[in-house]
């Protein structure tokens, strides 16, 4: 192998800097899609579980819609082909005037597809609480919103802390798909840093260490959180 | 705008899409393949009865699976041609790239599958005076792989969906093979649209099977 090692370079000026954005623009990213996953994914999850045929169709269609199509596919659909099937005053502020284009285009995508995921964590959460306590709870005389309020969302939460935690880990990951329509996230950083310096080895090494760190302090933190949270009786086992 | 789609451009291309489709197909098959593959072998690390091996494959696991699976393609290929010392096309580096990365989520799930194979099976395996080697081979695994079929299925088509992030080398997949022809005749929205519905009617399809595998063998 025939290559010159130079590790200083992630540390000069401009390329630390670009790591630093990158990660930044990668955090930015994950979490603002992490907020539409989380809370359309909740609602979906409680629809595909309701008691209501028209809910749970709903939740249905939209799980297969978005499950069955790969992510990159549906960013293309959204950032190129959504804008064109507006009308044209909507249209025009989509692709111009509305802020950050493709940025926000990436975190809306990312989010409806992990929606579709989280619904299902959500919903096989509170099919995991049982039959039995929604029974109970209509038994005592709360209505349907107030059992899931007080009795099935609460457990079903604290059970599915760890596969929710595998879902956020994948939208962190997957948010490196926003390269593809222009966005500079933490691995287009790197992949530039190789093109501008011809040190991919570095550059890759940085963006390898980085995601792996992110991901091993979420996944230890997410592990102390699901063991004080846990259902007393049930196994914890922490995030997979 | 909405009225003037024009999808006489999709029959106009079929043979430049099929190809991209056979690419698609290609790279899936080949990768499960080695994915599975490489996948059992690390599991085996994983439930081997020496700590050195099972900190190895476990090492290795982790570790794929904190890493996004475009950066995994990006190193590779950078890796594949420098280790070789001679430039190799885009297709033996993002095969090299999806075998590595898959290996890592296919060892869980076949870990898993062993794991459900009750201890009783290969306990009995070797008082008939097989060698572990063997009993795995002719009674865990086998019991093993039925039992996760609709999960290694399941993993597959993932898999076929995750094939289109060659997109970011270039490599003419279908989806790649459908943006030619959008950038080359201005026609983004018909080919898009077409692209998304082949994937939803594929990967629809193949749910459903497994649905039904899944309630076949359950009963």
């Amino acid at each position: 192998m025939n290559y010159n090692w130079d590790w200083g370079v992630l540390f000069r000026d401009p390329y630390l800097g670009w790591i630093i954005s990158g990660l930044g623009w990668t955090l930015v990213i994950s979490l603002l899609a992490w907020v539409i996953a989380f809370s359309l994914g909740s609602v979906l999850g409680i629809f595909r579980s309701s008691s209501s045929p028209v809910l749970r169709a709903i939740g249905t269609i939209y799980v297969e819609i978005f499950r069955n199509i790969p992510l990159l596919v549906q960013l293309f659909l959204w950032y190129f082909v959504f804008p064109e099937l507006l009308p044209d005053d909507w249209s025009r502020w989509v692709k111009r005037d509305m802020p950050a284009p493709a940025m926000t285009t990436a975190i809306v995508a990312i989010g409806l597809y992990t929606a579709s995921r989280v619904c299902e964590q959500v919903r096989s959460g509170i099919d995991a609480v049982g039959f039995d306590q929604r029974q109970a709870g209509r038994a005592i005389g709360l209505t349907e919103v107030q059992v899931y309020r007080y009795i099935l969302l609460p457990n079903a939460y604290r059970i599915i802390i760890p596969p929710l935690t595998s879902e956020f880990l994948t939208i962190f990951k997957q948010s490196s798909l926003a390269l593809t329509i222009g966005v500079v996230e933490l691995t287009a950083m790197t992949r530039q840093i190789e093109e501008y310096t011809f040190q991919g080895f570095e550059a890759f090494t940085a963006a390898t260490v980085v995601y792996s760190l992110v991901t091993f302090t979420v996944m230890a933190v997410m592990r102390q959180v699901d063991k004080r949270t846990a259902l007393p009786g049930t196994f914890s086992k922490g995030a997979a | 705008m909405m009225f003037d789609l024009d999808f006489s451009i999709i029959p106009a291309n079929k043979e430049l899409l099929w190809e991209g489709m056979k690419m698609t197909f290609l790279l899936t098959g080949l990768a499960i393949g080695g994915g599975i593959i490489l996948g059992t072998f690390l599991a085996l690390l994983r439930i081997a009865k020496v700590p050195v091996l099972q900190h190895v494959a476990s090492a290795y696991v982790n570790f794929f699976r904190s890493l996004p699976l475009i950066l995994v393609i990006f190193w590779l290929f950078f890796l594949v041609p420098l280790i070789v010392g001679r430039p190799v096309g885009a297709f033996s580096s993002v095969l090299v790239a999806f075998i590595l990365f898959e290996a890592a989520y296919y060892s869980e799930i076949i870990r898993a599958g062993i794991n459900s194979v009750r201890p009783g099976q290969l306990a009995a395996a070797r008082a008939i005076g097989l060698t572990y080697g063997q009993a795995m081979r002719s009674v865990v695994l086998p019991q093993a792989f039925r039992a996760m079929t609709p999960i290694l299925l399941t993993q597959a088509i993932i898999l076929f969906q995750d094939t289109s992030l060659v997109y970011v080398v270039g490599l003419r997949d279908f989806l790649v093979s459908a943006e030619i022809v959008a950038n080359r005749d201005q026609k983004l929205v018909e080919m898009f649209l077409f692209v998304a519905v082949v994937y939803f009617t594929f990967c629809f399809l193949a749910s459903m099977g497994v649905r039904y595998l899944q309630r076949k063998i359950a009963t």
